[in-house]
């Protein structure tokens, strides 16, 4: 799936980057640690939490993630999602909990990552 | 930790370096983010970047969470890509526990950030192929990551 069908399937807020939608997901990881993202997320992955400060935009950077999902309608401050921008990184924002969120990608056919990811 | 350096000091080298402040936690990223474009746009293999970028994230963090001051510098020869973090601060007591998966001497403050899951040092270990800690209490800390480079042939 792309990052267009994710925007659908959360009824997400696009909240920049939006031209880069048709990216491909190919991995979901959920999580509020960084450093377990830094941990297990492999690379085209999207990224799903609650937490909204600039560290997420730096580990989804380092990361090469796909995107950033925030869950239960967060929404960072604006120069985070400048910062986002400026790296091109798509910010969605889903009135969905986390739990939910990740089970409806989940029954959509995306996978989660496995430990020995790398 | 010196036969590596005057080693280092006769092949080219790229020497970068980061003054890291007590609770400046945006150093983190930007350092590591600052290295990953300089190894792109070396040629590194990304796996390679992203390993050296993870091993700087976490390292710069444990010395802004943990230390008063200190300094990162990234070595980069042909052959491998030396990280290295010097701290100032209370040191660690026990390197040995402080190497297991989800022992952490983090307060609430620096969970609630997303940091402080006991899982900085484990990151290290995991994505470099050498690491080396030497810490004395109540002075500071020295972390050594050491990431080899394949060569051009084995890219592939």
């Amino acid at each position: 799936m792309n990052l267009r069908d994710v925007q659908k399937i959360l009824k997400a807020e696009v909240l920049c980057s939006e031209h880069l939608l048709e990216r491909e997901v190919e991995t979901g990881f959920g999580c509020d640690l960084m450093s377990e993202m830094l941990a297990f997320a492999g690379s085209h992955t999207l990224l799903i939490t609650s937490l909204t400060n600039e560290h997420v935009i730096h580990t989804a950077e380092i990361m090469d993630a796909v995107g950033v999902v925030y869950v239960s309608g967060k929404q960072p401050a604006k120069e985070i999602i400048n910062k986002a921008n400026h790296n091109n990184i798509p910010l969605l924002s889903t009135p969905f909990l986390m739990f939910e969120c990740c089970g409806l990608l989940f029954t959509s056919g995306l996978k989660g990552c496995k430990r020995d990811n790398s | 930790m010196n036969r590596i350096n005057e080693e280092a000091e006769n092949k080219p080298q790229l020497k970068l370096e980061f003054e890291i402040k007590e609770k400046d936690f945006n150093v983190a990223g930007e350092a590591a983010s600052k290295v990953k474009k300089t190894l792109q746009q070396l040629g590194l293999t990304p796996e390679a970047v992203r390993n050296i970028a993870i091993v700087i994230y976490e390292a710069v963090m444990n010395v802004v969470i943990h230390a008063t001051c200190g300094q990162l510098k990234v070595i980069i020869i042909p052959e491998r890509v030396t990280v290295l973090t010097e701290d100032k601060g209370i040191g660690i007591s026990n390197i040995e526990l402080a190497m297991k998966e989800g022992y952490s001497t983090a307060t609430h403050e620096i969970r609630e950030m997303g940091f402080g899951a006991g899982m900085g040092l484990p990151n290290i270990k995991q994505c470099s192929h050498k690491l080396n800690i030497k810490s004395q209490v109540g002075v500071g800390t020295v972390l050594e990551a050491i990431i080899y480079l394949p060569s051009k042939d084995e890219k592939g």
